[in-house]
């Protein structure tokens, strides 16, 4: 029986791993082959060079740092928004939780692409206010990651006694801004990691919204560099995946035995779970 | 404090919902119904034009194969997975890896996929035969699968949990009882499991169904599904009217969408029952 079902489980993910290791394998082969068919890394070596990736690639640089900007704008945005108001929706007004947690789940029904076409003109007028900067395109990824920044968020909440904290800390003469910020905040911290780890994954990966918008992240700029210097986009490619799986796999260790998941696979069962 | 003095603090949130959200979701609902600034029904007719029509039932149909060969798939990986040692190297490794490629997705994927089928590709190359590589970008070849890339994956990841809820007193229970393996998986774990495998299948159904990304990055000839053929009413200069039935598109999107995740949500609830653990 046991015999049985580790040979079952190795077939199965020796399978698993060729059919997903093999286009991974063949991005390193594209990238490390040169016109005449030998093994070079001079792909690779420019890409480590970030003087080289800004003269020669000024799209790649831009969108790089486009998407940094985004992930870091999007996470705080996100925070400010969702931490108080959750906070203070528990302790005032009740009775507004379930249409909070209702429009917070709201945009697992919408599409990005939908999404695109109910902002465009939200959209004309942050161009005309705040300018064509790429950054602001962290109001839209707000809305994308609200149904999974509010599952991890409110599982914080649902594990501290947030009234009695704020009730004796107001007792003491705090304010609400010290209640927030030295009391609740601290206490949510995971909760707030979380979302956070979520929110900048999802920055980092998307490409809907930034390319019908016409503004460059680091997706958009990995396309439109796919299309004239194939090798450079994907050896990108492969290096955000490798670094995005390198991070999940170290942090699924430090997640501890509570769960053998990674955080992006308690986003995919947030998902699950929030019905 | 008066109610009306509680009520301040959550104004912020409900002014950015309104703006970013509820804006957003009323500029499609109603310009779907309005052309040229008079209500019609002309952009929801449009939907009946053959493009539009064969792009629905491409992406119908992607989905569909996509969300059921890699539930399939997925489920068995996920069983597979779930027999390894619960905190051992081997599940950590591929809940990572599956979690990567759930989310990263999108451009990269189609990379990948270019580096390996393409004239140039790897195995193109390897295994000799010249030429071909076309067939990659078609949505019912290359594009279905592509989409098992993170289909698969997302399975993994969905489906993981139900998998590993299976008790194993369970199957004893069945062996002391007289039972054969088929018997407990036919009488025990497989209804247990259904209303999670049928919930995790319509999950995937959307999520084929909503991406945009990969489809984007691969397919540059003409618009064979939904999505693009809505990005395809604002990137190309737009033809006059033409944005009416983008909306009108998108809210056809949202309307399958919201079906499927009702029915998701209905189920979700039945399978839980059996995940309190």
């Amino acid at each position: 029986m046991r015999r049985r079902q580790d040979l079952f489980r190795w077939v199965v993910v020796t399978l698993t791993l060729v059919f997903f290791g093999l286009p991974l394998f063949s991005m390193l082969e594209f990238t490390t082959r040169d016109s005449a068919g030998h093994r070079t890394a001079a792909t690779w070596s420019a890409l480590a060079d970030f003087g080289v990736i800004s003269t020669r690639y000024p799209d790649l640089r831009a969108g790089f740092l486009a998407s940094v900007g985004l992930a870091v704008l999007t996470v705080v945005v996100m925070l400010v928004l969702l931490v108080p108001t959750m906070t203070w929706v528990r302790l005032r007004l009740p009775g507004l939780g379930r249409t909070v947690e209702f429009i917070c789940l709201l945009p697992l029904t919408v599409p990005a692409i939908v999404l695109v076409v109910g902002l465009t003109p939200v959209y004309a007028w942050v161009t005309y206010f705040l300018g064509g900067n790429a950054i602001w395109l962290s109001f839209a990824y707000v809305v994308l990651v609200l149904p999974y920044a509010y599952r991890s968020l409110d599982a914080g909440l649902r594990a501290i006694d947030v009234r009695t904290l704020s009730e004796a800390a107001r007792s003491l003469g705090a304010s609400w801004t010290t209640v927030m910020l030295k009391v609740i905040l601290p206490n949510l911290r995971t909760a707030v990691l979380s979302a956070s780890f979520l929110a900048v994954a999802l920055t980092l990966g998307e490409f809907t919204i930034a390319s019908l918008f016409s503004r460059t992240n680091l997706q958009v700029a990995m396309y439109l560099i796919g299309k004239s210097d194939a090798q450079i986009s994907i050896a990108v490619g492969l290096a955000s995946l490798v670094f995005a799986f390198v991070i999940l796999f170290a942090m699924s260790f430090v997640g501890g035995a509570r769960s053998a998941t990674s955080p992006l696979a308690r986003l995919r069962r947030n998902r699950k779970e929030l019905t | 404090m008066r109610p009306s003095g509680a009520l301040l603090g959550v104004v912020p949130f409900f002014a950015y919902v309104t703006v970013f959200l509820l804006i957003p979701a009323l500029v499609v609902v109603i310009g779907a119904f309005v052309s040229g600034g008079r209500p019609t029904l002309g952009n929801i007719r449009a939907l009946g034009e053959p493009a539009v029509t064969s792009a629905l039932w491409h992406s119908v149909v992607l989905s569909v194969v996509t969300a059921v060969v890699g539930a399939v798939l997925g489920a068995i990986l996920a069983y597979a997975v779930s027999t390894a040692r619960p905190n051992g190297v081997l599940k950590r490794f591929v809940t990572s890896l599956c979690g990567v490629l759930a989310q990263f997705g999108g451009v990269i994927l189609a990379f990948a996929f270019l580096a390996t089928f393409s004239a140039q590709g790897f195995l193109t190359r390897l295994l000799g035969v010249g030429g071909g590589g076309l067939w990659l970008y078609e949505w019912d070849k290359g594009l279905m699968l592509v989409y098992l890339y993170f289909q698969v994956p997302l399975m993994l990841i969905v489906f993981l949990p139900a998998v590993e809820g299976l008790r194993p007193q369970w199957r004893e229970a069945t062996e002391t009882l007289g039972g054969s393996t088929a018997l407990y998986w036919r009488k025990v774990a497989g209804p247990i499991l259904l209303p999670s495998f049928i919930g995790a299948l319509l999950l995937l159904f959307t999520n084929a169904f909503s991406a945009y990304a990969t489809a984007a990055a691969l397919v540059s000839q003409g618009a064979p599904l939904l999505p693009l053929q809505i990005g395809g009413t604002f990137t190309s200069e737009v033809v006059l009217g033409q944005e009416g039935v983008g909306k009108a598109m998108a809210l056809a999107m949202v309307v399958v969408v919201a079906i499927v995740m009702t029915a998701y949500a209905v189920l979700d609830r039945r399978a839980s029952k059996w995940l309190v653990r």
